[in-house]
């Protein structure tokens, strides 16, 4: 297996679908190329720095501008009630 | 458990018409609906259409409402399917490119690229308010058709089958694009927080001393 190929697996070695023998083949190349290993490193940091970055606090602080408010009530009132 | 008898008391307020319901609804939960439209849409403007849009649909639908879900979870899927509209009929850009954030391999199939280690553990960074907004920048520099499967996947988790559906691909395409999101976003990271996390380090660590 390749760099080039190892690197397509990533996402289906995270996600635990690769079969038996291509998820050999993948962690054989890992124990030989100190490269791949720090490219899945900073793979796997991605999603981690993702994940954790919408924090709601501080994303949330400003809340909603008071002129959105009473765009949003002025339009409910002006839209057809439900049937 | 007093949360729950108030938000029954809102939803049955907002099945009765009432206008103090509809404001409440509105102050208790738009900042943090504004800022999920916000990362969908990527622009303020665009995010506040996307608000007005979900709450006036939220709106019409609320007779239907179960109270089976959360209200905030209920808005919260209201909100993502309105961006994800949102994003889909406004004014095409010509195609953004990924193709410059992907890796690149020499002819044998080895990385072009050396990737060496990174000095700073990612909890550390993420104590930093500067570097979680620059992470946030890098999410936001993805395209529109990468950045909202990231979002989808890795960010609210949901399946890979159930974005599929969402957004009429196979689910190879929904996988195939998440796969080039992360490895574009990695690439963002290193060349945007890879420069400053030296600087980060004796932050955290002055930090930790004071």
């Amino acid at each position: 297996m390749t760099c080039r190929e190892l690197t397509s697996f990533i996402g289906d070695y995270l996600a635990g679908e690769l079969d038996y023998d291509t998820r050999s083949a993948f962690e054989r190349h890992l124990t030989l190329c100190p490269n791949c290993v720090q490219y899945l490193a900073d793979y796997e940091r991605a999603i981690e720095l993702g994940q954790s970055v919408y924090n709601e606090s501080e994303e949330t602080a400003k809340g909603v501008p008071d002129d959105l408010l009473h765009a949003i009530l002025a339009a409910r009132r002006t839209a057809p009630e439900p049937e | 458990m007093s949360d729950l008898i108030e938000e029954a008391g809102l939803v049955a307020g907002l099945k009765r018409g009432e206008e103090w319901a509809f404001e409440a609804v509105i102050r208790i939960y738009g900042g943090r609906l504004l800022a999920v439209a916000r990362r969908y849409v990527r622009n303020d403007d665009d995010a506040q259409d996307v608000l007005q849009s979900a709450y006036l649909s939220a709106f019409k639908a609320i007779a239907g409402f179960e109270g089976t879900a959360q209200l905030c979870t209920w808005l919260h899927r209201i909100v993502v399917n309105t961006a994800l509209m949102k994003i889909r009929t406004r004014r095409r850009r010509p195609e953004e490119a990924i193709d410059d954030l992907l890796p690149t391999f020499l002819e044998d199939g080895h990385h072009s690229e050396q990737f060496s280690t990174w000095t700073t553990p990612a909890d550390a960074l993420l104590e930093q308010r500067e570097t979680r907004q620059i992470v946030r920048n890098c999410i936001d520099q993805l395209p529109d058709n990468y950045r909202t499967i990231l979002l989808l996947r890795d960010i609210e988790e949901r399946s890979t089958q159930e974005v599929a559906d969402l957004l009429t691909l196979t689910a190879t395409a929904v996988k195939v694009r998440l796969h080039r999101a992360r490895q574009a976003l990695s690439t963002l990271l290193r060349r945007e927080l890879r420069p400053i996390e030296g600087s980060a380090t004796i932050q955290s660590a002055a930090a930790s001393k004071g």
